[in-house]
């Protein structure tokens, strides 16, 4: 035995407020925060970006239309909207919201940029004993309107599985005719990951069962708690196809973009 | 272990001794700081055992609470190079080699000696949730489907590493405004309870502080019993807050007692 005393926290660390990223914690704890902040700040950037071009989001080349998810419902023939201006912004409010307030992106970003705290066993910010509010105060009293956002997204979700349908009908000089682009099948692979995320959302859990307290004292409760535990199997996965997700918005984007800006041909057959 | 009682050199069951380093804790509650020892070793060993045989031949007065040795007790709570781990399900050869083990008490509760904290403080929150009160006319058969939801959360062994990593009352101190990811399991287990006839949520969101915790998931990541707390738990619990206090339209549409 030595009796050196390898290191010496002292007792009043139990007692008093540890400092930002006090821990005994020797593995790489700080990678976790570090890659979830780049991922939000790269994503809300290129969305705002995207949002603020307002071009190259509407690809009509060869009779086919592929319309960006940031730019879906088309506003402008859905509701004759006509502003000189980009409209992206009345749209992408619903699905950010959603994943603003989301359960999974709270964890992650509570983490990442709030430091509240940065990792588990980690100490975050110090604050005066008594002044953290979680969130029970504002702004993260808010959060509370989740479920909200998910009616909202869950409609746009509806048009964007329109358009990844209406992507494979090309208009030729024979009329409407069924085809097959890649650019169809990113749309599709991209609503799907999207309806992943969103159905596997907490509130619209609670919403579809959790919130009965007996699944089994009638036939809607039965009914229901079968759709619980679909919903909780999507759920299980919600932080997987939440990034997912993000990023195939961001990838069917780019790829419409550069298709509209000629850098490539979008490879498609016709049947 | 032979035959007449006397302990074994540790080398001899396995062929494969090795001497790794611990950083024990000790002290109370006014000082204390890591003290280094060097213990012997054998692929298989916790670190609860590397710590009861450094209590066996190089300090008989470590203090150390354990009682099952096998993860079922929840009493062998610590941190393990700095992460909540019952000691008794660590094995010393998944923590990395060549370094020295860390073993510290939990730092959500005052020390008493050595490894062992005072912890009554979440029998005291355990006395403030109202028991199951069942309904006057209940029916006591409980369909399938509403016993497994509940059993998950009867799994708790109380070890109380997810009262311990929880920033709110391990970085905060916030015990006497919150009761920490335990006690929302109980309170979850009551409030879907089938039968149990108290309305909690105004426990839930008042005394309770749920609206404090903001879903970090530590607690779910250190559950021994692999209990979803705040998917299954705590989620849910806030869910039933946002029917009764934020959802004008849900109020609207149930203005019927469930």
């Amino acid at each position: 035995m030595t009796t050196q005393a390898a290191s010496t926290p002292p007792a009043a660390r139990r007692t008093g407020t540890p400092p930002l990223g006090a821990t005994m914690r020797r593995d790489r704890w700080w990678l976790q925060p570090v890659l979830i902040a780049t991922g939000l700040t790269l994503f809300g950037i290129y969305s705002i970006v995207v949002a603020a071009l307002n071009t190259d989001y509407d690809y009509l080349k060869g009779g086919a239309r592929y319309l960006s998810p940031f730019y879906s419902p088309d506003l402008r023939s859905l509701f004759g909207l006509h502003i000189p201006f980009t409209y992206a912004f009345f749209v992408i409010w619903a699905p950010l919201g959603l994943r603003t307030t989301c359960y999974y992106y709270r964890k992650a970003y509570y983490r990442s940029f709030f430091l509240m705290p940065p990792a588990c066993a980690v100490a975050g910010r110090p604050r005066a004993a008594g002044r953290y509010t979680g969130e029970s105060r504002l702004p993260f009293i808010l959060q509370n309107v989740h479920r909200f956002f998910f009616y909202f997204a869950t409609i746009v979700l509806g048009f964007l599985w329109y358009d990844a349908i209406r992507a494979f009908f090309y208009h030729t000089p024979t009329g409407t005719r069924f085809g097959i682009g890649l650019g169809g099948v990113v749309m599709v692979v991209n609503v799907v990951l999207l309806s992943a995320f969103t159905f596997g959302c907490n509130s619209f859990r609670h919403l579809i069962g959790g919130r009965l307290d007996c699944f089994t004292c009638s036939a809607s409760a039965r009914a229901r708690h079968g759709a619980w535990k679909k919903v909780s199997v999507l759920n299980g996965h919600h932080q997987l196809y939440a990034w997912l997700s993000l990023i195939s918005v961001g990838v069917t984007d780019l790829y419409i973009r550069l298709a509209c800006a000629g850098v490539f041909t979008d490879p498609h057959h016709i049947f | 272990m032979s035959t007449d009682g006397a302990q074994t050199p540790i080398a001899d069951q396995t062929g494969e001794a090795t001497t790794r380093t611990l950083h024990i804790w000790r002290g109370d509650l006014t000082d204390g700081g890591l003290v280094e020892f060097e213990v012997e070793t054998a692929p298989g060993m916790v670190v609860l055992d590397a710590v009861l045989e450094v209590q066996r031949s190089q300090a008989p007065d470590l203090a150390v609470r354990w009682n099952c040795k096998a993860a079922k007790c929840g009493s062998c709570s610590a941190e393990v190079n700095g992460r909540p781990s019952l000691m008794c399900k660590t094995r010393l050869d998944h923590l990395p080699e060549g370094e020295p083990i860390t073993v510290e008490p939990l730092h959500a509760f005052p020390v008493i000696r050595d490894l062992v904290t005072d912890v009554s403080w979440n029998y005291e929150v355990n006395k403030k949730i109202a028991p199951f009160t069942p309904k006057p006319d209940a029916d006591w058969l409980i369909g399938q489907e509403d016993a497994d939801r509940m059993s998950e959360f009867r799994k708790c062994i109380e070890c109380f590493m997810c009262q311990d990593v929880c920033h709110i009352l391990r970085n905060h101190r916030m015990h006497d405004r919150y009761f920490g990811p335990r006690f929302l399991i109980r309170l979850a287990s009551l409030e879907m309870h089938p039968l149990d006839d108290l309305d909690r949520i105004d426990q839930i969101s008042g005394e309770a502080g749920i609206a404090l915790c903001n879903i970090t998931k530590c607690c779910t990541e250190v559950c021994p019993e692999g209990i979803h707390i705040t998917d299954n738990a705590i989620i849910p619990l806030k869910e039933r807050v946002v029917d009764r206090r934020f959802d004008p339209l849900f109020r609207l549409l149930h203005r019927r007692p469930r």
